[in-house]
């Protein structure tokens, strides 16, 4: 149990829903969620499809653990072949709908085809249809939220759409839960609204049922406990949430800033966690105006904020003067120190579009420094941009910009492209700070060696969540090593990729890590499920998703020169703090890495290793 | 000689008069270390869990003998995580 054992197949040419067991097979072996979709994907689709063909699929899915008493569980992935990226994509969210989807008795639902209209997936508990939705086409997230929920008379309807962003192809744009809960990533969206699916809306009555209820509620007390007590999960992150990064990552000079020209950023401090406490003169209050939780966590390391009344985003614009979701620290330095940007107004309205128009606010905010340092150069002038200036730290063309890129008109269709094809576009390819096509998180990897070697070898293009050694290098979770070493990091990346890999795949946050090790996570699965759920068992899973991704992107055409970091960050030394001088060391981690996988010396995993793991 | 301590996260409340954006420029002694700072502020060495000088971590163990230099930044937050 814990596992509905029920997929939802949808058929988007035919327009059918149909119901068909659950592979349990193939659940033994990949716990559920990514595990077990990538699976599912790997069997049926062919990796060198295009992603935005109808031979695409695109998978939603749960894991085991989703919508049960553990904390965190409400976790939900999904899985499909990147539009940005051309990869393998497993974009995760939180929220409320990963849950609601489990209580209606599915653990995942497999999208193929394409529709030939606008149309939504409406779930109710057995009961699943598709929909008209060309009343929805066209509107945003928020508008498209409100209107199922209003439509079928039922608030607590959950529902994950697309907004315009997905709808005319921005190649980085998601799908959106909750109104601020998002799988952002790679793409994701984009797939979607090429099926013309716009949203998917569930209610569930049924619940979830769990092995061994009296040892569940055990283990998951006892986790919650540890999550409790512990200092960064109990306090620091409900607390100063994420974004409290912003001034540790700038002081240890690993702030990429200007697309990456520089580690460190002067006005950190004015867009960090501490900013966002500070109270406004305008109206007695801050920006951030409460933390929020997702379903069942008892973490709740998010951010609920407000924009000043009287900043220029939102003065004459009173549908934007409400609290809503952000700033993460991932948005917050995207937004802002990539585009030397430090008006926390202006990031916070630019974060808002990115959630109501559906798109990732990394990939857009990396894509805009990409596109201002070609403006420095004069490679790109306002006759391109249709007079827009984009100079450094301009905060009104930031937001512009991000309005122009979630409806995908001016030049906002060229950000719309990512940083990858931009760049190309212009001629200077090596400028987009990306890997696989997908632009890089707020860790810069001269001043944080094992990060460079995490972004290189992602399978889903340059990530922090497949590997975050910054919890290690940085932060000392769990133990502290040296974030301008590269000896031993090959190794360090390798444990978190393969944890992480369970961890995604069991329904629950990977911020529970910063708490649990696998031995708090293990009992909880080994309780809720069939099978035998032990620490090894969980880590042999995340090293078989690991190399089962890997196997699907050789497929699709990478190679293991695409394990690699854009030259700035190979050839060019940091200018300032700790790492001055530094470059990142890929070229003596990665054949280290290669070997210690159990791949060959250009990357490819052996068949010994497919066959230890059974792949 | 002056040096400058950075506080974050819940730790403002520990700064010395004077602080603008958790930070304020401070005067110790010439042979002052991580931790007579850390002292002189009645900071409880429990928040200290992430101690930076210049941006470069300072183990426990190092904090007593770690002498600062004139201009440096010391910045120390509580148990912190992200991503």
């Amino acid at each position: 149990m814990s596992w509905a054992k029920r997929i939802l197949r949808v058929n988007l040419t035919k327009g059918t829903c149909q119901e068909e067991p659950l592979n349990m097979d193939w659940a033994q072996k990949y716990l559920g969620q990514r595990g077990l979709a990538t699976k599912y994907l790997c069997e049926e689709i062919d990796p060198r499809v295009d992603p935005l063909s109808p031979d695409n699929k695109l998978i939603i899915a749960t894991g085991p653990l989703t919508g049960t008493a553990a904390s965190t569980g409400g976790r939900w992935s999904v899985i499909t072949k990147g539009a940005l990226t051309g990869a393998i994509a497993c974009s995760n969210s939180g929220g409320f709908f990963g849950a609601e989807l489990k209580f209606a008795g599915w653990d995942m639902i497999i999208f193929e085809g394409k529709s030939p209209k606008p149309v939504y997936l409406l779930v109710q508990d057995d009961v699943a249809q598709l929909v008209d939705a060309s009343g929805y086409w066209g509107r945003t997230v928020w508008e498209t939220e409100k209107g199922l929920k209003a439509e079928h008379q039922d608030p607590q309807l959950r529902v994950a759409s697309i907004g315009q962003a997905g709808e005319v192809g921005v190649k980085f744009a998601g799908i959106v839960n909750d109104l601020h809960r998002a799988a952002g990533r790679s793409g994701v969206g984009t797939v979607m609204g090429s099926k013309n699916l716009k949203a998917v809306a569930v209610r569930g009555t049924k619940g979830v049922q769990v092995r061994d209820p009296i040892a569940f509620m055990k283990a998951t007390s006892e986790a919650k406990a540890v999550l409790a007590e512990n200092a960064v999960t109990g306090e620091g992150l409900p607390a100063m949430g994420t974004q409290v990064l912003m001034n540790v990552i700038n002081e240890c000079g690993a702030l990429p800033t200007r697309n990456h020209k520089d580690v460190q950023f002067a006005g950190a401090s004015d867009i960090s966690a501490e900013a966002m406490h500070e109270t406004r003169r305008s109206d007695g209050k801050a920006n951030l105006t409460r933390n929020g939780a997702c379903f069942g966590c008892t973490i709740g390391c998010g951010r609920i904020s407000t924009i000043d009344p009287t900043h220029y985003t939102v003065k004459d614009r009173k549908q934007y003067q409400m609290a809503s979701g952000g700033l993460e620290y991932e948005a917050a330095w995207a937004l802002g120190a990539a585009n030397g940007v430090n008006d926390l107004d202006a990031l916070t309205f630019a974060n808002f579009i990115c959630n109501e128009q559906g798109f990732d606010p990394i990939s857009f905010g990396a894509t805009v420094g990409a596109a201002m340092e070609l403006y420095e150069m004069g490679v790109i002038t306002t006759k391109d941009t249709g007079g827009l200036e984009l100079t450094w730290g301009n905060a009104e063309t930031l937001t512009t910009l991000a309005e122009l890129t979630g409806r995908g008109e001016g030049f906002g269709a060229e950000i719309g492209l990512g940083s990858k094809l931009l760049t190309e576009k212009y001629g200077h390819p090596d400028l987009s700070m990306s890997v696989k096509g997908q632009e890089f998180p707020a860790y810069d990897a001269r001043g944080i060696q094992g990060m460079g070697l995490t972004y290189a070898t992602s399978n889903r293009g340059a990530c922090h969540l497949r590997g975050y050694t910054v919890a290690s290098e940085v932060l000392g979770i769990p133990e502290k090593t040296d974030p301008l070493s590269s000896d031993g990091k090959a190794g360090l990346v390798i444990a978190f990729q393969d944890a992480t890999g369970a961890v995604d795949s069991a329904g629950i946050c990977v911020f529970t890590t910063f708490a649990w090790s696998m031995d708090n996570i293990a009992p909880q699965i080994a309780a809720a499920c069939e099978g035998d759920w032990s620490v090894e068992k969980l880590l042999e899973v995340g090293e078989r998703i690991w190399n089962l991704e890997r196997k699907f992107n050789m497929d699709a055409g990478f190679t293991g020169k695409d394990d690699t970091l854009p030259k700035r960050l190979l050839k060019d030394a940091a200018k300032t703090g700790p790492a001055e001088g530094k470059v990142n060391e890929l070229g003596k981690m990665l054949p280290e890495y290669y070997a210690l996988r159990g791949w060959t010396p250009d990357g490819v995993p052996t068949n010994d290793t497919l066959g230890r793991l059974v792949l | 000689m002056k040096i400058t301590i950075k506080l974050f996260a819940l730790l403002d409340k520990y700064l010395p008069d004077g602080a603008h954006k958790n930070q304020v420029d401070i005067t110790v002694a010439d042979d002052a270390t991580v931790m007579d700072v850390i002292r002189s502020i009645n900071l409880p060495q429990e928040h200290c869990h992430l101690v930076l000088v210049d941006g470069v971590y300072v183990a426990p163990s190092e904090r007593e003998t770690r002498v600062l230099n004139e201009g440096e930044a010391l910045a120390i937050w509580p148990p912190v995580a992200g991503g």
